[in-house]
């Protein structure tokens, strides 16, 4: 599973990583949203699994998440998206990405057996760091599927180890202390926390948080193996709904166009 | 009176030693923040490792408590009370029943509960730790204006985060804040009560965690809070326990407290957990009933993950928190702190819900027999009276935390009773 995801990172350029909301506006949009990030070029795509509590998202991604559920998104909805999207795009790695209690809600075994099975190729948990990585890590690698984690403007060198040991796929740096919408980090903090990171690991490095212009997506990317949007994404879905999908791959195109030639810039 | 004289150590197999040193308290508690408040929790618990140590934290918190707060509260035999359950007894066809009740004052605390002993603790640790900003959430308020007063006796900027609905049915309480300095911001996500709040709290502490230090007003949330909350709070349990000791030379039967996060019932029980002979009593919210709306976590609920921790959890199939519901602002969240599910799955303590219509009687039973006006929280407390104290005898002994007064609550009351204000 890792393969599609250490693929994704190894095309010579930064990767452009996409995240939007799984069941946004409905379940039934979610796919033709899906499409467009890879018809636009994303690299790699990250699925929102909706939650009630989204503590760590902004006002567009909270409002994405209650959408959502409103629209009656269930956990076996999230996976028969993933599981169809597999079967058209057997080359494009999808993330899951969410918070622990719907992961762990019937345990991590059948969360991990169920990724599996739906051709998921890592997760991203926001509120299970390393210190409660037997929660769900343990299950995750049986299963050969990527746990992918944060490291953040406070995560220390001393802790960076800790951070990375067990993580797999690649390292996503939330570029601010803050939750996920409009505040934005300078590149220069950017670059100076990836060159820190990448002294303590040989993961790729994807940075968010904050990423909404092609302009500031090249930045970013001049200086990491990736770079993610989401709230950019998920607001045109709130916007247009369910026609979403032409501004979703219109944005993701100029999106990846700037992503993918960042480094020939600098 | 001297707690000091009072052998009250952990024993060999003690109950009294978790969390463990990872914050577990069995599978329960944790840590399960975002990275970004990672390295933030484990300064704190250094700075509390530390604090714990030194006896000049201890004499400025035990200062504290006694001049600014009042300390110790009283602890109070309630004779109409006990009366009221003897007679019940009797015209249950035993005589011979009916415990005594009494009843341990939080209530009579500066700010009119038992949320001021924790708010004490946690601004001098956030003042150790050189943090220039507090915040906080609250439900009913009054964690809220516990926040806000320290805050202002200690001249730190104070933001408190308080669900939309709870700034409408708790005015009083926001005004309060108001005046004691704080800001208070209504949060409109969801349902807009408690839990709400703690999200929007947890969002602000995120993005600004090298100034800011989070008050949290119960026992739950990421190690090390459950665990610091508790020994703030577990000043009600060692007073009480003195105190009756003081008073009739033994130790109480039961010991009865509302639970809402746990802070007041895990502060009374605690003290207690090593001797065996005394048993425990949570009440949980069980709102409109246990099949309809309600916030009784324990008893309707199953173990998951949220606001740091591993607890039981109102939620769905899928791992969707579900929404509480409590006539009591202050017992209206989906969760409950990790020790309590912990004490709840070992059996050491027992936990019950209670109605808003029983707890709304139990409120007024305490205003016309003991001239006391009980938090709605605390009323939860007094409505389990009803279901155990007629079936003990009558040298048992009932200690209720009255964790609150119910002066923020008469709004809610009278419209409950259908009386215009
Ligand atoms: C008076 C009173 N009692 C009890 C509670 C419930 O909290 P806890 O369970 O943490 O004691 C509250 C919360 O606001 C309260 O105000």
């Amino acid at each position: 599973m890792t393969q599609r995801l250490s693929a994704a990172f190894a095309k010579g350029r930064p990767a452009l990583v996409t995240f939007i909301t799984g069941g946004d506006p409905t379940p039934d949009a979610t796919p033709a949203i899906l499409d467009a990030l890879v018809a636009g070029g994303a690299d790699v795509i990250e699925l929102g699994m909706p939650f009630t509590d989204p503590m760590a998202d902004g006002p567009a991604i909270q409002a994405a998440n209650l959408r959502s559920l409103a629209a009656g998104t269930r956990t076996a909805d999230i996976f028969r998206i993933a599981k169809d999207f597999r079967a058209r795009h057997p080359e494009t790695p999808l993330v899951l990405m969410g918070y622990a209690n719907p992961m762990v809600a019937r345990g991590s075994e059948w969360f991990a057996a169920q990724c599996a099975d739906a051709g998921v190729d890592g997760i991203i948990c926001v509120d299970i760091p390393s210190e409660e990585d037997p929660e769900i890590g343990p299950a995750l690698r049986a299963h050969g599927i990527s746990f992918i984690r944060l490291a953040t403007p406070t995560t220390d060198t001393a802790r960076l180890p800790a951070v990375v040991d067990g993580s797999s796929g690649f390292l996503y740096y939330v570029s601010v202390a803050g939750v996920t919408g409009k505040q934005q980090a300078a590149v220069d903090s950017i670059k100076e926390a990836v060159a820190r990171i990448k002294s303590g690991t040989d993961l790729p490095i994807a940075v968010g948080f904050g990423v909404r212009t092609p302009e500031q997506a090249a930045a970013f990317a001049a200086h990491a193996e990736g770079v993610v949007v989401g709230s950019a994404l998920v607001d045109l879905v709130a916007q247009h709904g369910a026609d979403a999908a032409g501004p979703v791959r219109e944005l993701t195109a100029a999106l990846a166009d700037a992503v993918h030639n960042a480094k020939a810039l600098v | 009176m001297n707690t000091a004289t009072i052998p009250n150590s952990p024993l060999p197999n003690s109950l009294r030693t978790q969390p463990d040193e990872r914050g577990h308290f069995g599978q329960f508690g944790g840590r399960y923040v975002a990275e970004t408040l990672m390295p933030l929790i484990l300064d704190l618990e250094r700075e509390y490792k530390a604090a714990k140590a030194d006896p000049a934290f201890k004499e400025e918190f035990d200062d504290l408590m006694k001049h600014f707060v009042g300390r110790p509260s009283p602890l109070y035999y309630a004779p109409r009370m006990t009366e009221h359950f003897r007679a019940a007894a009797a015209a249950q066809g035993k005589p011979e029943n009916g415990a005594q009740v009494w009843f341990k004052r939080e209530e009579l605390n500066h700010t009119g509960a038992h949320k001021i002993n924790n708010c004490i603790g946690q601004i001098l640790l956030a003042i150790r730790m050189g943090k220039t900003k507090i915040i906080a959430e609250t439900g009913a308020g009054q964690h809220g204006v516990a926040t806000a007063t320290v805050c202002a006796r200690f001249g730190l900027p104070c933001t408190i985060f308080m669900g939309a609905t709870d700034v409408a049915r708790q005015q009083p309480n926001v005004f309060r804040m108001k005046l004691l300095g704080a800001e208070v911001i209504p949060v409109t996500s969801g349902a807009a009560t408690l839990k709400d709040a703690m999200n929007e709290a947890l969002r602000h502490w995120v993005a600004h965690v090298h100034d800011t230090f989070y008050i949290i007003g119960t026992a739950a949330g990421p190690h090390p809070y459950p665990e610091l909350v508790r020994d703030f709070q577990s000043v009600i349990g060692k007073e009480a326990r003195a105190q009756l000791l003081e008073r009739t030379g033994r130790l109480p039967d039961l010991l009865i407290a509302a639970v809402g996060g746990g802070s007041n019932a895990i502060g009374l029980f605690h003290p207690f957990l090593d001797d065996t002979d005394v048993q425990m009593l949570g009440v949980e919210a069980g709102g409109h009933g246990l099949d309809k709306e309600h916030a009784a976590s324990l008893t309707g609920g199953k173990p998951g993950i949220l606001h740091g921790n591993k607890t039981y959890l109102l939620q769905d199939e899928d791992g969707q928190i579900t929404e509480a519901h409590s006539i009591s602002a202050g017992l209206d969240y989906p969760g409950i702190g990790p020790e309590h599910s912990w004490l709840h799955d070992i059996g050491r303590a027992k936990y019950l819900p209670i109605t808003d219509d029983q707890a709304m009687e139990a409120f007024q039973l305490c205003c016309q027999l003991e001239g006391i006006i009980p938090a709605l929280e605390s009323a939860h407390a007094l409505a389990a009276l009803p279901e155990v104290a007629p079936k003990m005898g009558k040298d048992q002994i009932i200690i209720v935390n009255v964790s609150g007064r119910g002066d923020k609550d008469i709004f809610t009351v009278a419209e409950k009773l259908g009386v215009k204000l």
